[in-house]
């Protein structure tokens, strides 16, 4: 046990659903100060934790992998990855699609969860949050260096310009443009807003000047005054009510990049709600696979308690079920449709040349999620890291069984080929693996990890609740 | 503000900062406060007090209506745009929609709601929350810092119209204040030092840098080759026409040809079919029989290559399409072309002709390579024939046709 958490925990066991007890949303007797102190004491902490540097060090490896192998890809040209005929769209289109989809599961908290006053989200929706940007911001760079030219990325913006042209707006690769870009605005934004408080905490704790004036900028003056408090929160109802469809509507356009195109295995109306369900599902994965570590490690066990992981893990078994009655129904309506395209690209995922993706993605994504009914695979750290794990893996098969099995063998057999990637293609991805956890690191080291005024409004107290307007 | 501070009773007094022990004594005392009639006072917690708006009085914000507009306006504006730029000004028709098609829009119209919204929602939420702020009375008491992880305070002005030291004290403490700390103005003035702004002007004066060498050094001529950043294909690993090669014994990339080589054209030793000149002056007749299949095959050329730019009936101008196009698209460089019927074609000899359409003249390209010679006859023939048409007088008329025209 690393020496910051060194809170005495009460082992009590917060899981039960004894419907005559509210289960408590923290464990042991928290108060106001303790709970301040448990979140702040990782970004106050005077000596760094050598493991956190480590850790760092390992992830600002693999970023700058990925950036000088995104800075071979421009000054080279883009015969560095292993795109080619007929297989246009491999790898960075893959990757664009998992980390978009891993954003998805930090609106939903955040956004979905706060409209239906699911309180238990307090102590997981700051760490989700900035989950969904980092991931953005790895999606982001994905569709622009696939661009091949990617100093000519502007050509995305409606601007008036000496060729006469216009952005065809009927084109989903467009919509795409808005609603990502919108996307992540509206992720940061309410991130950013949600933190304004704790921010100001830090400020008021702040022991040296640098400190001060770093979180003072940061914290916009914030003086918790009851008109503040009042705007705030409308401001932050009105957020989560735009995020949501927004959340919903992200991975709903990404999905019409494929279906809008006249491709077997693409052409399928199935594939907006598929493709959020697989969202929430893979985002969910990632926030097990950083908050079980996270927890254990910044010694938060007792505000992100094992219920919170549960409730997670439930959440992870219901979408696993969508995305397997999702796989079911592709194969359904493609046997019942009597297109032989949509039949063979189907066998061909099943039984062709790619045909360990499949079966390893079915394994991940729809088999061992399964283990979530039991009770006591929902409550271990270790098992659900481990499920979570194979679920993240199971994830970026689908993008890849979905969007490169069914490039490689369109409808002219002359036109099929094989793809397999180059070591940019694989480096690429881990290095945005690693610019995801530099991010991650970088923000639970100087930030506060927890939505600690939102934990504090959840609190039991015992206070006769007056009614408000 | 001079006036404000001629009234209040201690001069350099900020207010009163009161502190309490839980989220109900400080709602309690908003409660007594309010009902005291004190205005210039707030309530600051760690976290929202609950039902504190009504026990202030606090009216809700206009916050949800300007979300409203500006997602409305969001809508608007990626209507607008979306029908104007692919419907109106660039008409572009995919897989066959109406250039008005609203189904396709929707995406991006929703986008941009949420976008505006959004912005509006957060924008909203700073300004009315009189965010950023640089300076507060009571950031300068210790005892306030704990305002934002477990103290509840209420901070009572001096500004208030009504504020007595004495009386607003006795008046915090019997709401049951813990303590009560009479707070001075900040004697800096609540402004950021000039630091800050030093900082902020030297940053963008350096951010102006950049851009300013950049345009300085694309600006006028330059001894050297300008950088060539964005490369694109511009250079590539090939020999350019004239270039050297240590391959050969010559030193030249290009290969002459192999001897007895005959160039192309070179065969076509007819000056008057292929040239349009006799004895070194322009042809002032036919080298082929004009016949009726001729014209006709002229007529049909015609329409092919020159009509596209000359128009049907060779007035130039903009009565062919594609001038007509940049005409109505206001193209600056487009040079309208000449109509065939000016006296200075028309007096020119077929041959001089038959040379324009071979090798082109000014702004119109050579079309040698296009069209075959006894094609390129065939079109100078029906121009001929359209020249004659344009300029024609009543002796051209047959003379039993000539009942028929209206005067």
């Amino acid at each position: 046990m690393n020496p910051m958490s060194t809170l005495a925990i009460a082992s009590e066991d917060n899981t039960g659903n004894d419907p005559r007890r509210r289960a408590p949303l923290v464990i042991g007797p928290q108060t106001d100060v303790t709970v301040t102190e448990s979140v702040c004491r990782v970004p106050e902490q005077v000596s760094t934790p050598r493991a956190w540097y480590v850790a760092l060090l390992v992830s600002m490896g693999l970023t700058a992998v990925f950036f000088g192998t995104i800075v071979y890809l421009i000054t080279t040209g883009i015969g560095v990855l292993g795109n080619n005929r007929p297989v246009m769209w491999a790898f960075p289109i893959v990757n664009f699609v998992f980390w978009i989809g891993i954003g998805h599961a930090g609106t939903l908290i955040s956004a979905i969860l706060f409209l239906f006053r699911q309180q238990w989200r307090t102590a997981i929706n700051r760490a989700a949050e900035a989950m969904t940007i980092f991931a953005v911001v790895c999606a982001l760079i994905f569709p622009g260096i696939h661009l091949g030219r990617i100093w000519l990325a502007y050509w995305m913006a409606p601007y008036p310009n000496q060729m006469s042209l216009w952005p065809n707006f009927r084109s989903p690769l467009m919509w795409d443009v808005f609603a990502v870009n919108t996307y992540f605005l509206v992720s940061a934004m309410f991130w950013y807003l949600g933190m304004i408080p704790d921010l100001a905490t830090l400020r008021d704790r702040a022991k040296t000047r640098l400190r001060q004036i770093a979180y003072g900028l940061l914290s916009l003056g914030w003086s918790g005054s009851a008109r503040q408090w009042q705007v705030y929160q409308q401001a932050y109802l009105l957020l989560a009510a735009l995020a949501t469809p927004l959340v919903v509507s992200v991975h709903s356009v990404v999905s019409t990049d494929f279906a809008v195109a006249q491709l077997p295995g693409w052409h399928t109306t199935i594939f907006p709600p598929y493709f959020v369900a697989g969202a929430i599902f893979s985002g969910f994965a990632m926030v097990v696979t950083l908050m079980v570590p996270a927890r254990a490690y910044f010694g938060l066990k007792h505000l992100v308690t094992i219920r919170h992981l549960d409730n997670v893990n439930k959440i992870m078994l219901a979408t696993s079920c969508i995305v397997a009655y999702s796989y079911a129904m592709e194969l359904f309506i493609a046997w019942y449709s009597g297109n032989s395209h949509e039949r063979f690209v189907h066998l061909n995922r099943a039984f062709g040349p790619y045909a360990w993706t499949y079966w390893l993605m079915v394994a991940c994504n729809v088999l061992l999620p399964q283990l979530f009914w039991l009770k006591r695979c929902r409550t271990t750290p270790w098992m659900m890291f481990l499920i979570a794990a194979a679920v993240n893996v199971g994830m970026w098969l689908e993008r890849f069984v979905i969007i490169v099995v069914s490039l490689s063998r369109d409808y002219l057999p002359a036109n099929w080929a094989m793809y397999y990637p180059t070591i940019v293609d694989v480096l690429m991805l881990l290095g945005s693996f690693g610019l995801f956890f530099t991010l991650f690191l970088l923000f639970c080291r100087y930030l506060p990890m927890v939505a600690i005024w939102e934990v504090k409004h959840v609190l039991p107290r015992e206070e006769v609740h007056h009614g408000g307007p | 503000m001079e006036a404000r501070e001629q009234q209040r009773p201690s001069a350099g007094l900020a207010g009163l900062l009161a502190e309490f022990a839980s989220a109900e004594a400080v709602r309690a005392a908003a409660s007594a406060l309010r009902n005291a009639g004190w205005t210039r006072w707030d309530v600051h917690s760690p976290f929202p007090v609950h039902g504190i708006e009504s026990a202030m009085g606090l009216r809700r914000s206009g916050l949800p209506w300007l979300v409203l507009a500006a997602a409305l306006a969001g809508v608007l504006l990626a209507t607008g745009m979306q029908l104007w730029t692919n419907g109106i000004d660039y008409p572009m028709i995919i897989s066959g929609k109406p250039l008005l098609s609203l189904p396709t829009s929707v995406p991006i119209m929703f986008e941009l709601a949420v976008l505006l919204a959004a912005l509006a929602a957060f924008g909203g939420a700073l300004v009315l929350g009189g965010l950023p702020l640089f300076g507060h009375p009571a950031f300068s008491s210790l005892r306030f810092r704990r305002a934002t992880t477990d103290g509840f305070f209420v901070f009572l002005s001096a500004d208030d119209p009504r504020f007595d030291p004495a009386a607003a004290q006795t008046l915090l403490q019997s709401a049951g204040a813990v303590s009560v700390e009479p707070l001075q103005l900040d004697a800096s003035g609540r402004q950021p030092p000039s630091a800050v702004y030093w900082a902020l002007a030297t940053t963008v004066v350096l951010a102006l840098l950049p851009p300013v060498l950049v345009t300085w050094y694309r600006a006028g001529p330059k001894p050297n080759p300008r950088i060539h950043l964005i490369q694109d294909m511009d250079f590539q690993e090939k020999y350019l026409p004239q270039g050297s090669s240590p391959l050969f014994a010559d030193g030249r990339a290009m290969r002459p040809p192999a001897p007895g080589t005959i160039a192309q054209g070179a065969l076509d030793a007819d000056e008057h079919l292929y040239a349009g000149k006799v004895a070194g002056q322009w042809a002032t007749r036919f080298p082929v029989p004009p016949t009726a299949a001729i014209m006709e095959r002229g007529k049909a050329r015609y329409a092919i290559f020159c009509a596209p730019c000359h128009g049907l009936v060779g007035e130039g101008g903009a009565s062919g399409i594609t001038s007509a196009r940049a005409v109505k698209r206001r193209e600056p460089n487009w040079v309208l072309p000449l109509s065939l019927h000016t006296p200075t074609v028309r007096e020119q000899p077929v041959g001089q002709l038959f040379h324009t359409i071979t090798h082109g003249v000014r702004t119109m390209p050579a079309h040698g390579a296009q069209i075959p010679a006894e094609d390129r006859w065939a079109i100078v023939l029906y121009v001929r024939a359209l020249q004659r048409s344009q300029n024609a007088t009543l002796d051209d008329v047959p003379e039993a046709v000539r009942p028929r025209l209206r005067p």
